[in-house]
Parts: C-alpha cells; structure tokens; sequence
C-alpha cells in the first residue's frame, strides 16, 4: 500500500471540504472495496477521509411515503429492516446475494454504489486496462469470458458492474442525493449514477470526486411483483454471471453491462402484447458479440423469461 | 497515528502506520495471534472478528477506522476456563482438522447468531416477513463467508447447529 494520511470527518461539511481541497483526497466509507484496490496499488489516495461514522446511517419513512436510506446504512442494516423487508423484497434479495455477512456489515449503501468493476483484468497490473491506465488498451476485449459485457460495451472497455444492490435500486426507482463544496445539493436516479465506458472508461459515474452520496431515496413501490434472481458459479459469496430485478413491470438485467442495464426493449415488447419469451428474445437480440457471448445470452435470456414467469410480469408463453 | 480501542475488555493504545490493517494491529501489535490471515482480501474469514458485537472482515479494515472501538477476538471469548459454547461445540463435533480456519469460524458463528435473533434475512429465509428458522441450509448460507480449507464443514454445521438449538 502507498504511505496516505488519514481522518475522521467530525461532520459532512467539513468532510466534504477535505476531499474538495486535498489533492489526492478520497472518501472512506466501509472500505471493503476501496482498502482491497490499495493493497494491490491499483487506487493510490494519498488522504482518507473517513465518512462511515457521519450520521447519515438511518433509514427514514419519507414525505412521498417511501423511505430514505442514509448513506452510510450498512448493507446488513438495509436487509434487516422490517420496512425495507414487507415492502422491497427485492432490494433485499439483491442485498443477500452480494458479498458475504462480514462484508454486508462493513459495507455501505452509498460505498456499494461507488464500487470498482471486478474485471479479472482491472485487478491483474501486469496486463493493460484502460480504466486502471487510460490508453493502455482493453485485456478482456476479444477474451472468451462470461464476465464480460453483453451490453453497452465499447472497444475500450467490455467491464460489467459488481453491484446487486444496484440493479435492484434501478428496478425500484430509486434516486441518490448528494452535497457538493458549494454546499449545493442534487437529486439523480441510481439508473443515471453509473456511465457506460465510451472512449473513457476511466470515468465511472456522474458524480465529481469530492460530491457526496448522502442518501438513496425509495419513492413507494409500484404495484406488481417483485425480484431478484441471481446466477452464478456456486452457490454463495461470488459475483453473478447474470442477474435480473424486476419491480412494478420494471425489468433491469444485472453483471451485464458497466451499469444497471434496464432492459428497456423487452419492457416495450410486453407493453405492445409480445409474450414473455419473445419479450426475453428482443432484449437480448440486441446483445453485443452475439457469437462469442452466445453463452451468455442465452443464459440471460433463460433467466429473464424465467424471472417474468415467477412474477407473473406481461402475458405468459 | 494514536490508536486507542478496547480489545478484549483491555484497552490498548497503539502508535500506528495508517496502512496497519486491524488484522496486522491484533496480530503484530497485540500479539493476539489468533485471528488469522488467510488470503488478506476478505475472501476467507479467517480474519474474522466482532466490532461493537458485529463480526466483520478484518484484514478489510485499517486499524486507524476503529479508534473508540470495543473488538473481540478468539482470545477473548471464553469466560476464565469455561469455553464459550461455540468453542465447546467444535471440540465436541471435532469440527476442525489444520485448525487454521477455527478462530474465524468460531467469531463469524457468534456474530451471525446474533444476526438471525436480530432478525437478519439470508438468501435461504423462506419469508422475509416472517421468523427465521435457522435450517442447515441458513446456517451453511450464513456462514459461506469461512472458508475451511480441510472441508470441515459438516462437523462445523453440527457444532453451530448444537449451539443454535440450544439457544433458538
């Protein structure tokens, strides 16, 4: 690990004035993520700034009549709460199935929307990456692996976001508010929060680096079933191959692109009276590299279709 | 970076480097070699140690975080001579063989006990709404954050499974 210096943010001002004016100066929130890229070099702050003990840690009934989760609620919290669970089982389906119990206690709602890509490639220094050193090139593009993008890939980079947490927000509507230095704040949709790589994959979201999650807002859950299924490669503690949340007729697609992909073709299809299967088929005749991601999409396909038949979402066969 | 945090009932001030790992600060501060480090990257458990009660990772924590802190670790479990019920489980169910994994397992069992009377779900829970029964499938789910390498694990879900129902 590079030499940083370290505080403890005593309230969200001055913390947000501490990263806005220290070169090199990043947010610390649970660390799970963030302490495990500066074991590898791979992010080099040179300042922490500790947020996880700010009092943005409880979850609120809102005005609207949903609920306003604090930045940092641990995951663990999230799951557990008896609003979160009666009225968003989706989001706590997403929630289980990320990460193991010690990290969903450490970890946080704002920091697991702010996680890196678990590109084998972004972790691996010896090979090139563009969003670890733009310009270097892309090691996974052209390389036979399920973990790579079927949407929204370009040829810098064919990374896929981690969050299960995420792609259930998105189905749930859910919007992000933030503080800037100008003690300025925002509103923005967690379907907005994440870009797609472009010709700079190194910029991974729309926030600035010293701008500050300070909640993530559910407006109520629209009517319809909710879930959230996950695939993977054994049974627990490992990313998805895929995954989709659906919630209130929204369908968002998981593992499979740099951001919560909403899969806004198949939720048209159902709209216009297409089945269930055909709904699946139209999104995924859209994936990218259809012949080295066959696999893949297929595998997304299945579980869509499934996912809509479980929740009795658009017409059925 | 002055440190002061409770470890074991104890409290222990440190003088440390920022990048000291709470694992690194029990184990080559403290001398309290009994959490482990495993793979230093949160994918084993071995490190495994309750924070203010609630179990976490801590080779995925810097020491500094934890200034104020109440940290409990294998040492400090068992009450004199008397073994916590956990660790007399796994010695009656063997459910070790290298025993590298065991301290870990032990602290991850104590924290996520406490988890389910809380009322945490799993991916396993039947109902989110309603009462957790702690099946062998929760338990085994609740607890794929260890990683035994010898594959104890049917004698490590008889001894949690013995401590839980003496407890639910």
């Amino acid at each position: 690990m590079k030499p940083f210096t370290y505080e403890r943010a005593s309230d969200v001002a001055s913390a947000i004035q501490a990263v806005s004016q220290t070169p090199g100066a990043r947010y610390l929130a649970g660390g799970t993520n963030l302490l495990d890229l500066m074991k590898l070099e791979i992010e080099t702050p040179t300042h922490l700034v500790d947020v996880s003990r700010l009092p943005l840690a409880t979850i609120e009934a809102s005005a609207e009549g949903g609920v306003r989760l604090g930045a940092m609620t641990r995951n663990s919290q999230v799951a557990a709460h008896p609003d979160i669970r009666a009225r968003y089982p989706a989001l706590v389906q997403a929630i289980v199935s990320g990460g193991s119990g010690q990290l969903r206690n450490k970890a946080t709602t704002a920091g697991n929307l702010m996680q890196r890509t678990r590109c084998s490639f972004f972790y691996d220094t010896a090979k090139p990456c563009n969003k670890r050193q733009p310009g270097s090139g892309c090691s996974a593009l052209g390389s036979l692996s399920r973990a790579n993008a079927i949407f929204g890939a370009s040829e810098a980079c064919v990374a896929t976001h981690p969050s299960d947490m995420a792609v259930a927000l998105v189905a749930l509507d859910a919007q992000i508010e933030t503080l800037r230095p100008d003690g300025t704040s925002r509103s923005l949709a967690v379907a907005d929060l994440h870009r797609l790589p472009g010709t700079s994959p190194e910029t991974e979201s729309e926030l600035a680096a010293d701008e500050l999650i300070t909640s993530v807002n559910l407006p109520p859950p629209a009517p319809g079933g909710q879930l959230y299924r996950k695939v993977r490669a054994r049974a627990s503690y490992v990313g998805g191959l895929a995954s989709v949340a659906v919630a209130g007729g929204r369908l968002v697609l998981g593992a499979v692109a740099l951001k919560p992909w909403r899969a806004e073709t198949a939720e048209a299809a159902l709209a216009s009276g297409a089945s269930r299967t055909e709904a699946a088929m139209a999104e995924l005749a859209q994936a990218q590299d259809p012949d080295q991601n066959a696999g893949k999409i297929a595998l997304v396909r299945r579980l869509l279709g499934a996912v809509l038949d479980e929740t009795n979402t658009g017409r059925g066969a | 970076m002055k440190t002061t945090m409770t470890v074991n009932g104890q409290v222990r001030s440190l003088d440390l480097d920022t990048r000291t790992t709470l694992l690194d600060a029990l184990r080559e501060h403290l001398d309290l070699k009994g959490s482990k480090k495993g793979c230093d990257q949160g994918q084993c458990g071995a490190c495994t140690v309750l924070v203010n009660g609630t179990r976490i990772n801590a080779c995925l924590s810097l020491a500094v975080m934890h200034d104020g802190d109440e940290i409990l670790t294998i040492e400090g479990l068992a009450d004199g001579e008397n073994l916590h019920p956990l660790q007399q489980a796994f010695l009656t169910e063997d459910a070790f063989q290298c025993g590298y994994c065991t301290p870990g397992q032990i602290c991850s069992a104590v924290g996520m006990l406490q988890e389910v009377a809380a009322g945490l779900p799993s991916q396993e829970t039947e109902s989110l709404t309603g009462p957790i029964s702690l099946t062998d499938a929760e338990i085994r789910e609740r607890l794929s954050g260890n990683i035994c390498r010898c594959s104890a694990y049917p004698q490590i879900l008889a001894a949690v499974r013995r401590v839980a129902g003496a407890t639910q």
